[in-house]
C-alpha cells in the first residue's frame, strides 16, 4: 500500500527538497512502519524525528489524517492505504 | 608564523565562533546551529586543518555532533546518528568532545547523558560506545544532578591510550588502564555531603577535573562543594580550597604550559550561586592549588551569574590566554594568564561551553 508523507520546510534538506513523500509500506501498516520505511531511504530524516530505539521524538507531532498520533496510538496507530501523515515541529523552546 | 585565536562559544542558542590577532579586540560570528543547546565544543588542533566539533541539541530535533573544517563556515553531520545506544538507552545530550592524545590522530571522546562514554577513531564523525563503562554494576545507583546524569569530564593519559579518567555527577570519576573494558571508582577523599556515608565509594558530584599532559600523575577537581588535587594518578584526593573564598563552583582550568598553574571560578555556595559579593573573579594558583590569588582586572563588580563546568578554557598561546563565558551571556578573554581581562561578547545567550585555540591565520 501507498501513503503519503508531508515534510516541514525545515527537515527537507534531509529529503532532497520533496515537501511531500510517497510511501510504499506493507499492510497492515503503522505510522512505525511507516517510519521504518521511510528511515531506509533517509536516515538523516528519520534521526530528526526518532532516538534509536524508534521513540517519537517528544516535540515532533505526526498528524494521522488530520489527527495528532498521541491522541490515537502513538507509533502504533494504524494508518490505512491512501493515508497522509503531516509532520511538524510542536511549539517548544524559549 | 602569523597566527590567530580562535574562541568557539557554545550557548544555550547556539554556538558562536570569534577570532582574534591579539586576544584583545574579537570578530564574533554566529549563531551557527541557531537554537540549539551547545554543551560540548572542541577544536581539535592535531590535523593539518583544525577541526571544530559542537554537541548541539535540538528541542525539536534531537541531539547531533557537528563538525567544521573551515571554522564555521560550513558544517557536516552524517546520515545517522553519530552517537547512538545500543539498545537499553537513548541519546539525551552530548555533554562532552575530547579529542584524544596527540599519539592518537584521530580519536575524539564523547560523554554523554544519560552516564555514557563513546569514541570515534574518525576525527570526530562517528563514535562507538564503550560497553565497559555502561555495564559498570554501580551504574543503576548513579543518580541525576540538577543538570541531568553526564560524563562531563574525559582525560584520556597523555602517554598511555589504554588509559582514560572520566568524570560525571553523580556518580564521581573512574578510571579505566585496559582501554575501556573495566573501570574503578576513583573517589578517596573527595566528600559527598548530601549522602549518608559523607565519603562513599562512589555517588559524588564531581563539576569538574583537569590535567596537564606533563604530569599525567596529577589531577585537579571541582566538586559540588570541594576543590581537590591528587598526586597518584586520581587514586586519592586531598583539599585543596584553603585560600579560596567558596569550595563551590564548577570550572577547572589548567594552564597550557604550566603544570602547576590552574583556574577557577568560585561560587558562593550550591544554595547561593552567585559569586561572593556578587563580584566577578577567577582565582588562579601558581602553586597547584596550595595558594590562590584574585583576577579581577577588567572584570565587572556586579556580576550576578554564573560560570559553568565547560564554560571556562585555556588556549595554546604563550603567554597563555584564559577565556571564560557566563549564564548571562558575557564572554572575557585574558590575554596575559589572568592578569588583565577584556570583553569578547555581550548579550549572548547563556554560556555553556568555550575552547579556544592559536592556529596559523
Amino acid at each position: 500500500m501507498r501513503v503519503s508523507v508531508l515534510v516541514p520546510g525545515v527537515l527537507r534538506t534531509a529529503v532532497g527538497g520533496a515537501s511531500r513523500l510517497d510511501v510504499d509500506v506493507a499492510a497492515p501498516a503503522t505510522l512505525g512502519s511507516v517510519l521504518d520505511s521511510l528511515a531506509s531511504q533517509y536516515p538523516a530524516l528519520d534521526r530528526k524525528l526518532r532516538d534509536e530505539r524508534a521513540g517519537l521524538r517528544r516535540y515532533v507531532n505526526f498528524y494521522v489524517d488530520g489527527e495528532e498520533c498521541r491522541r490515537l496510538d502513538g507509533a502504533a496507530t494504524p494508518i490505512n492505504p491512501g493515508a497522509e501523515i503531516q509532520i511538524l515541529p510542536s511549539v517548544a523552546g524559549g | 608564523m602569523a597566527s590567530k585565536a580562535v574562541l568557539a562559544i557554545g550557548t544555550r542558542k547556539g554556538l558562536w565562533v570569534a577570532t582574534s590577532e591579539d586576544r584583545v579586540s574579537w570578530h564574533l560570528d554566529g549563531p551557527h546551529h541557531p537554537m540549539t543547546g551547545v554543551y560540548a565544543v572542541a577544536i581539535d588542533t592535531r590535523p593539518a586543518v583544525p577541526r571544530l566539533l559542537a554537541g548541539v541539541t535540538s528541542e525539536h530535533w534531537g541531539p547531533s555532533v557537528a563538525t567544521s573544517d573551515d571554522l564555521g563556515v560550513t558544517w557536516d553531520e552524517p546520515d545517522h546518528a553519530p552517537i547512538a545506544f545500543p539498545a537499553d538507552a537513548s541519546l539525551e545530550r552530548v555533554w562532552q568532545l575530547q579529542p584524544g592524545s596527540v599519539s592518537q590522530p584521530g580519536v575524539v571522546w564523547a560523554g554523554t547523558e544519560p552516564s555514557a562514554l563513546f569514541r570515534s577513531t574518525d576525527g570526530g564523525r562517528t563514535y562507538s560506545f564503550i560497553e565497559g563503562l555502561w555495564k559498570h554494576p554501580h551504574r543503576t545507583e548513579w543518580g541525576a544532578g540538577f543538570g541531568g546524569q553526564a560524563v562531563h569530564s574525559i582525560v584520556p593519559s597523555p602517554d598511555d591510550p589504554s588509559r582514560v579518567t572520566v568524570a560525571m555527577s553523580t556518580g564521581g570519576v573512574y578510571r579505566t588502564s585496559d582501554g575501556g573494558a573495566s573501570w574503578e571508582a576513583s573517589n578517596t577523599g573527595i566528600k559527598a555531603y548530601f549522602m549518608p556515608d559523607p565519603y562513599p565509594e562512589f555517588g559524588q558530584c564531581v563539576h569538574k577535573i583537569a590535567q596537564h599532559a606533563s604530569n599525567p600523575s596529577r589531577f585537579y577537581l571541582q566538586n559540588h562543594h570541594g576543590v581537590y588535587r591528587s598526586d597518584d594518578g586520581g587514586v586519592t584526593w586531598k583539599s585543596i580550597a584553603d585560600g579560596l573564598p567558596t569550595d563551590f563552583g564548577f570550572a577547572m582550568v589548567v594552564h597550557p604550559h604550566e603544570p602547576d598553574t590552574i583556574y577557577n571560578f568560585p561560587i558562593e555556595t550550591d544554595g547561593r550561586r552567585f559569586p561572593p559579593e556578587g563580584k566577578c573573579r577567577v582565582y588562579r594558583s601558581r602553586d597547584a592549588g596550595n595558594t590562590w590569588e584574585a583576577l579581577g582586572s577588567g572584570l565587572p563588580d556586579s556580576f550576578w551569574t554564573a560560570v559553568m563546568r565547560d564554560a571556562m578554557c585555556t588556549d595554546s598561546g604563550s603567554p597563555a590566554g584564559i577565556y571564560f563565558g557566563s549564564r548571562s551571556g558575557s564572554v572575557y578573554a585574558s590575554p596575559d594568564e589572568g592578569d588583565h581581562w577584556h570583553l569578547v561578547a555581550d548579550n549572548l545567550p547563556d554560556v555553556l561551553s568555550v575552547r579556544a585555540a592559536v592556529i596559523a591565520s
